[in-house]
């Protein structure tokens, strides 16, 4: 398949596979092989896409993901994905897709009009023009912008991916990021020592710039033969290190190929997750830009990219190009051109000598040495190219059908600076180049600066073997092996933009985000000189292509504005992702039900044959009510047989911490603020801790079950953290306690028996154990057989009626759990949820996580007197400053309704009558009485125990409601506490 | 991404770990008085360069580890389990 842009096969185009694709509606043809760009090329297609604030036309610009033009849209079976690049994207067959910023069409765009009226638009135009009035930001301005502006657009209703990605960790001695001379011939280095090796390269073939000369073919399939045969090197093609986070660990992200797809059911993407001992960046050079009027013009090229797209597919980018060069290394596409066959307008150089330029001549080819382009005019393949001498003097036109232009060429240090790598000025390739700690790793070929694939390939064995030395293993020095030549070359001569008188129009430093070099220095003048400040004030180097080809070149004009060196300048600092990346690709397989773990109480199966509503409280999965009924009558049901009769509930979620030790009754005495070494065995207290400034952090009860043995319960929501905050201070503040603390949360199931007739319930399941009111008292535990099981009964409660909780080994919850149900059967007992519970709470006065929110004191929850008197603390001293007791803090109080048919919400304010504005508290909990009449709640108050017996209004704006409310003791049920010590 | 070298555990990613705040600092004695807790509380130096703090090996072998580490570069020069 050949036609007049595809002279032949290319090195990875395969013309026995022709492919059937689709862009912007229209039916091509491609080869296997192809990206889409190299096919939209071989079509004849210059125009690709509209800019993004200008609607100019746009052609390809690059080869590669450092495209900021050739942006398009993927419309799949799933969807329509957004910013694809042209220049990376594989074709396949059946591909369909569109370019993007434009309406109605790609070639009339009624949004040019910007280009017209962009002396009104420069940098920093929405700042200054979208100020006031403030309201008109979210209804005017904001959607006009977005719509005008803007890449592509997500598509909200795109399909859900089975499985996009996966994430794998990846383990090795060296990672070589970059598979070109330099990263190849370090890798074989280190694979033939016996290291392992991973090398990540970014391009869908191994091989970088060894593949644009054919000279190198049969050195790059020798190596890659030899990587292929070596057990401990892998070589990942299509994989971009996305970033670099330190201590060796890397993010890379790769994009499996179509075939690849199909055979992995759906997966797209591979996140591999990198941790290596050293890194060698042989990441390569990027090829720069040069800013002159009319530099985006659609035929515009890098005379890089040119060479890749024939020297891979076989597309040549114009049969008449004019070339506008600054070093002898952008010549090799002259040549290659030369070579196939295609005659050149001519070469626009402004170094007035240069051994290229000499080589050129020699092949008839015209140079025009000591000249730049000061403005290109027409578009698509009618362009003619304006020069002048370096002096200012005009020196004619010249017709072409394409541009291929070269500034020089950037190493690429992102990772390393990422890493800490310092940037120094190199006059020599007029460009920066970095420099790492061995101990984090090196930069070899032309990321370090070298130039020439011979030049290269030897750096890269140097660093290989430095590492190798490094990492206590040296390599043998190897005989020499012959090598292409690289040519003898004279210096780049820096140019980063032409300022001539006739050079008017818009030059270009950032192409995707419409930057110009007078947007540059307007930012310069209006105080943005910092290169910081300048990109975030043009957006110069933001978005998919980071800046990677104009990034230096607005740095230098900002220098020359400044009037510094630009080494005084710098670059912006690189950060990760060095390319976008979806969010499904981050997230993996951890999607839909695999985002978080579960936990899971040992009767989960049994609550969800019960019928129960689950709700996760952290990671738990606690039952919430046993029924699908909505409202509150189910959850009043069950909280009224504890009221009534007897009710039961799994309270396996609490924290349990085992703490034993000659010491553990004074580390708790240190850990909580009330006294556990004088507790007796046998006996369980209540108890609150607090963290070190002062506030409450936890409470629950906390049983001796021997002399030196204690078992402490937490709030489930804060299980985690109370361990951690014992052990914290058990080894840093306090390691004189002999003490081990053990987490048994997993291992101890736990169910509250509770209800006036719970005793009964209680006795006909544990033996071994008087439970009459006086053997086995309120605060009574003791080890005892239940059901059968070695188990523990503690005389605890946290629903205001007499209650018992018994705790067995979790693996015998199910056996015990139903001899309890059974055993309750004739006394109507109900298994009761996380509603009920907070229900029954509430309506005593306990406090839970609402209440201990962090910001209250114990005395503002009424718990002043468990403050010990004597002895030391978490929480002591800071606790008693006087603001911690202030009277008008807020604290715990009641709050009723005067109209009981009247509904409380939590999170309503409370106010005056006289002062509704002034919120003097909240509801922190509430719900509907089980034995009082209407609702109750739980507030946190201003003054709040001065105003008990006062009347508040509480106020829900959001619900657009006003309730009377009367303020009352948190104790509103049993406030004598007669149940519980029934 | 720090690495952080577990006595107890091995070369473990931070994630495994906790932290736990500045190691500098000693938890004045019961009677010290406000201030000296206040500082302990709430004053940290913060600088750049290297900095003692703990880190809690909770996704392992829960032993506390005091960490000499460099908050600029993230070099790590030392790592000692609490109380040695």
């Amino acid at each position: 398949m050949r036609g007049p842009h595809r002279l032949a096969p290319g090195l990875l185009t395969d013309a026995a596979r022709p492919v059937g694709f689709c862009f912007d509606g229209q039916r091509m043809r491609g080869l296997a092989g192809d990206t889409l760009a190299s096919a939209l090329l071989a079509n004849g297609r210059t125009l690709v896409g509209r800019s993004f604030k200008y609607h100019r036309p746009r052609g390809i610009v690059t080869a590669g993901p450092e495209e900021p033009c050739a942006l398009v849209d993927v419309i799949g079976a799933d969807g329509r994905e957004p910013n694809r690049l042209a220049t990376t994207l594989a074709l396949h067959d059946g591909l369909v897709a569109e370019s993007q910023n434009r309406w109605p069409s790609l070639r009339f765009d009624a949004r040019a009009f910007n280009d017209l009226v962009s002396r009104f638009l420069p940098a920093g135009f929405y700042y200054k023009t979208f100020m006031a009035p403030s309201w008109a930001w979210e209804r005017v301005y904001e959607p006009l912008i977005r719509r005008a502006a803007g890449l592509g657009r997500l598509d909200a209703n795109a399909g859900a991916h089975p499985a996009p990605a996966e994430t794998l960790h990846e383990h090795a001695d060296v990672l070589v990021v970059g598979g070109g001379g330099a990263g190849l011939a370090a890798a074989q280095r280190l694979g033939e020592r016996g290291f392992r090796v991973i090398l990540a390269e970014q391009d869908m073939v191994l091989g970088g710039g060894t593949l644009l000369d054919a000279r190198w073919d049969a050195w790059r399939q020798g190596v890659c033969d030899a990587l292929g045969a070596a057990a401990r090197v892998r070589c990942l093609a299509r994989t971009t290190v996305l970033g670099a986070y330190g201590h060796g660990v890397f993010g890379a992200l790769q994009v499996l190929s179509p075939a690849e797809t199909l055979q992995f059911g759906g997966l797209r993407e591979r996140l591999r997750i990198i941790r290596a001992r050293r890194v060698l960046f042989a990441t390569g050079a990027v090829e720069r830009l040069i800013a002159f009027p009319g530099n985006d013009t659609p035929g515009v090229m890098l005379a890089g990219a040119a060479l890749s797209y024939l020297r891979r597919y076989g597309v040549a980018a114009g049969s008449r190009p004019a070339l506008f060069l600054n070093s002898d290394q952008a010549y090799d596409t002259l040549f290659a051109f030369a070579a196939a066959g295609i005659g050149c307008a001519g070469v626009i150089d402004p170094r007035p000598q240069s051994l290229a330029a000499d080589r050129a001549r020699a092949a008839a080819i015209e140079v025009h040495g000591g000249s730049v382009i000061e403005a290109v005019r027409g578009r698509g393949t009618a362009l003619r190219v304006q020069i002048a001498r370096l002096d200012g003097r005009a020196a004619g036109t010249l017709a072409a059908d394409s541009l291929l232009i070269s500034g020089g060429y950037c190493p690429q240090t992102a990772l390393a600076v990422q890493l800490g790598a310092t940037l120094h000025w190199q006059q020599s390739i007029a460009a920066f180049s970095a420099q790492l700690p061995a101990a984090i790793g090196r930069l070899a070929g032309s990321a370090r600066g070298v130039f020439g694939l011979a030049a290269a390939v030897l750096d890269g064995a140097a660093a290989a073997d430095a590492i190798a030395a490094d990492l206590g293993r040296p390599i043998a020095a190897a005989g020499a092996r012959p090598l292409p030549d690289d040519p003898q070359v004279t210096p780049i001569a820096a140019l980063w933009e032409v300022r001539t008188a006739r050079a008017r129009g818009k030059a270009f430093v950032d192409l995707q985000n419409d930057v110009t070099s007078a947007d540059v220095r307007l930012a310069q003048r209006e105080g943005y000189e910092h290169v910081e400040h300048m990109k975030r004030y043009t957006t110069h180097g933001m978005a998919t292509d980071q800046g990677r080809i104009g990034g230096l070149v607005g740095s230098a004009v900002l220098a020359q504005a400044r009037g510094v060196a630009l080494s005084e300048v710098g670059r912006s600092k690189p950060r990760p992702f060095a390319q976008p990346v979806a969010f499904a690709a981050l997230a993996g397989s951890e999607v839909g039900q695999h985002l978080k773990p579960w936990r899971r109480v040992p009767l989960h199966d049994w609550h969800q044959a019960a019928g129960a509503s689950f709700v996760p409280t952290g990671l738990w999965m606690r039952p919430l009510v046993y029924s699908r009924q909505p409202g509150w009558e189910p959850v009043l049901r069950e909280a009224r047989a504890v009221r009534r009769s007897v009710g039961i509930t799994d309270v396996s979620t609490l924290g349990k911490i085992d703490v034993q030790g000659p010491g553990a009754g004074q580390f708790l005495d240190f850990i909580y603020a009330n006294t556990f070494s004088t507790l007796p065995v046998g006996r369980a207290r209540y108890g609150i801790m607090l963290r070190e400034d002062g506030m409450l952090l936890d409470d629950g009860t906390t049983t001796r079950l021997g002399p030196q043995h204690f078992i402490v319960t937490t709030t489930t929501a804060n299980a985690a953290a109370v361990l951690e905050h014992m052990e914290f201070h058990l080894q840093a503040v306090c390691p004189q306690f002999d003490v081990v603390l053990t987490d048994v949360g997993d291992q101890w199931a736990q169910f509250a028996l509770a209800g006036p007739r719970s005793r009964e319930v209680a006795a006909a399941v544990v033996a071994d154990l008087e439970l009459s009111n006086q053997a086995f008292p309120f605060m009574a535990a003791a080890a005892a057989i239940i059901a059968g099981v070695a188990g523990r009964v503690f005389r605890i409660s946290f629903s205001g009626e007499l209650a018992y909780e018994l705790a067995v080994p979790a693996r015998h919850a199910p056996l015990v759990w139903q001899a309890l149900l059974a055993a309750g059967a004739p006394l109507g007992i109900e298994a009761y949820g996380l509603d009920a519970l907070n229900s029954l709470r509430i309506e005593k006065g306990h406090v839970t996580g609402a209440e201990l929110n962090g910001n209250t004191s114990a005395d503002d929850l009424g718990f002043t007197r468990m403050l010990k008197r004597h002895g030391d603390f978490i929480g002591r001293v800071l606790s008693q400053r006087a603001g911690m007791t202030a009277p008008d803090r807020l604290q715990l109080v009641g709050v009723r309704p005067l109209d009981a048919g009247q509904r409380l919400r939590n999170g309503s304010h409370l106010v005056a009558r006289e002062a509704r504005s002034t919120s003097l508290g909240y509801v922190t909990s509430s719900t509907p009485g089980v034995e009082l009449d209407g609702w109750v709640g739980l507030a946190l108050l201003a003054a709040g125990r001065q105003r008990v017996g006062q009347q508040l209004l509480g106020v829900s704006p959001l619900h657009d409601e006003q309730v009377e409310l009367r303020i009352v003791s948190p104790h509103m049920l049993d406030p004598e506490n007669a149940r519980v010590r029934a | 991404m720090l690495r952080i070298q577990c006595p107890w555990c091995g070369e473990r990613d931070e994630t495994e770990f906790h932290y736990r705040g500045d190691a500098s600092r000693t938890r004045p004695s019961a009677d010290a008085g406000m201030a000296a807790f206040s500082a302990y509380t709430y004053e940290r130096s913060n600088p750049r360069g290297w900095h003692q703090e703990w880190w809690l090996h909770v996704g392992g072998c829960r032993r506390l580890l005091r960490l000499t580490r460099d908050t600029q570069s993230h070099e790590i020069r030392s790592v000692t389990p609490a109380g040695r």
